[in-house]
């Protein structure tokens, strides 16, 4: 199967501390893939750098064979873990902005996925709660008709209502030629969702598996499966 | 309201049970169209690849067909549902029996037991 993201002997380090420690790395296109591992594992690390957003110290990224760079900007939908939409915009200025930002952007696609949260167009983001800020922001990512998405704790700090329309988004506008890698530590939210799983432990995949096959060969969910992996 | 699902076996399993229950007790009736496997994803808030793997297998179990301008719809073929719940009436019965003489209990004492059962069900119908 071609894959979507290569990596090959990836580091990354911070002064005195390795990040990432020679990640390799094939992901398939058209799946949905849990990238999972404790606090400061290096799941926000890995997606910054396949997003572009940071350089490795060694190694190399491909996505869709190309290497990280202009011509992958394009390709790839980025959710950071903070939302970045200016307290001014309103939703509609929101909407406009990746319109003009984004060729991929699939306007009446959003207005759709907005219309379910009952966002007014002229609200603006500081007036909106962060859970509501959150949502606005997954359903800007996932508007974009883009061959991988990046989702860095999409379903953090928010209710569980919330997480279910997190999910909901996701799954509904998942279409099976797009791959999406989601971090988060909540896994037993997310399982159901996920044909793959990598289990990040301190800059390095300690586990690269279907859930399906944890499932059938161990009898567990992956949730228990990662609560004994990573023991404190 | 998403499924439910238990953590010991794969998804697409339980989803399979699932909508096998669901065509032999006529939840879904002969013949119905099947929602998409976007929506029934969306329903069962799964992974639309699990649930397209679920789909596939009650294809092979004869259970749902796909045609090519209507999607999927369950069997008309009401001897593929019959042979399926048989089948699945059989190994409940056998989980069923194998339960109860773990508990100690002959096969004999296991339906003497449910013939009285069902006297007792009776009675219980009558008072209520």
């Amino acid at each position: 199967m071609q894959s979507i993201l290569e990596t090959r002997a990836l580091s990354k380090r911070y002064s005195s501390t390795l990040a990432l420690n020679n990640v390799d790395l094939s992901l398939p296109k058209g799946k949905i893939i849990g990238l999972l591992g404790p606090n400061g594992s290096g799941k926000t690390t890995l997606l910054k750098i396949v997003a572009g957003l940071l350089t490795p110290t060694t190694g190399t990224v491909l996505v869709d064979n190309q290497p990280v760079g202009e011509g992958t900007k394009s390709l790839i939908s980025y959710l950071p873990e903070r939302t970045y939409l200016p307290d001014w915009m309103t939703v509609e200025d929101c909407l406009d902005y990746f319109a003009d930002f984004y060729k991929d952007f699939d306007m009446a696609r959003a207005r759709e996925m907005l219309s379910r949260l009952n966002v007014p167009a002229g609200k603006r983001m500081k007036q909106l709660s962060k859970g509501t800020r959150e949502k606005m922001q997954l359903v800007l990512v996932m508007s974009r008709r883009a061959k991988l998405y990046l989702l860095d704790e999409p379903i953090g700090g928010v209710d569980p209502a919330t997480r279910d329309y997190i999910l909901d988004t996701i799954i509904g506008n998942y279409d099976n030629e797009a791959t999406i890698l989601i971090s988060t530590h909540l896994i037993a939210d997310v399982e159901k969702v996920l044909d793959e799983f990598l289990f990040l432990k301190e800059g390095v995949i300690t586990m690269h598996d279907t859930t399906d096959n944890v499932r059938e060969t161990q009898g567990k969910s992956l949730d228990e499966l990662f609560r004994e992996v990573f023991r404190c | 309201m998403a499924w439910q699902f238990n953590s010991n076996r794969p998804i697409y399993q339980q989803i399979v049970d699932e909508i096998e229950l669901r065509i032999l007790n006529g939840t879904y009736e002969m013949g119905m169209r099947l929602p998409s496997v976007r929506d029934l994803a969306v329903l069962a808030a799964v992974n639309p690849n699990t649930m397209q793997r679920a789909l596939a297998e009650l294809e092979e179990m004869g259970l749902v067909s796909t045609q090519r301008n209507t999607g999927r719809t369950v069997t008309t073929d009401e001897t593929a549902v019959s042979r399926a719940r048989d089948i699945k009436a059989d190994l409940l019965a056998e989980t069923f029996m194998m339960q109860m003489q773990a508990l100690g209990l002959s096969r004999k004492e296991v339906l003497e037991r449910l013939a009285k059962g069902e006297h007792k069900e009776g009675d219980h119908a009558v008072n209520s």
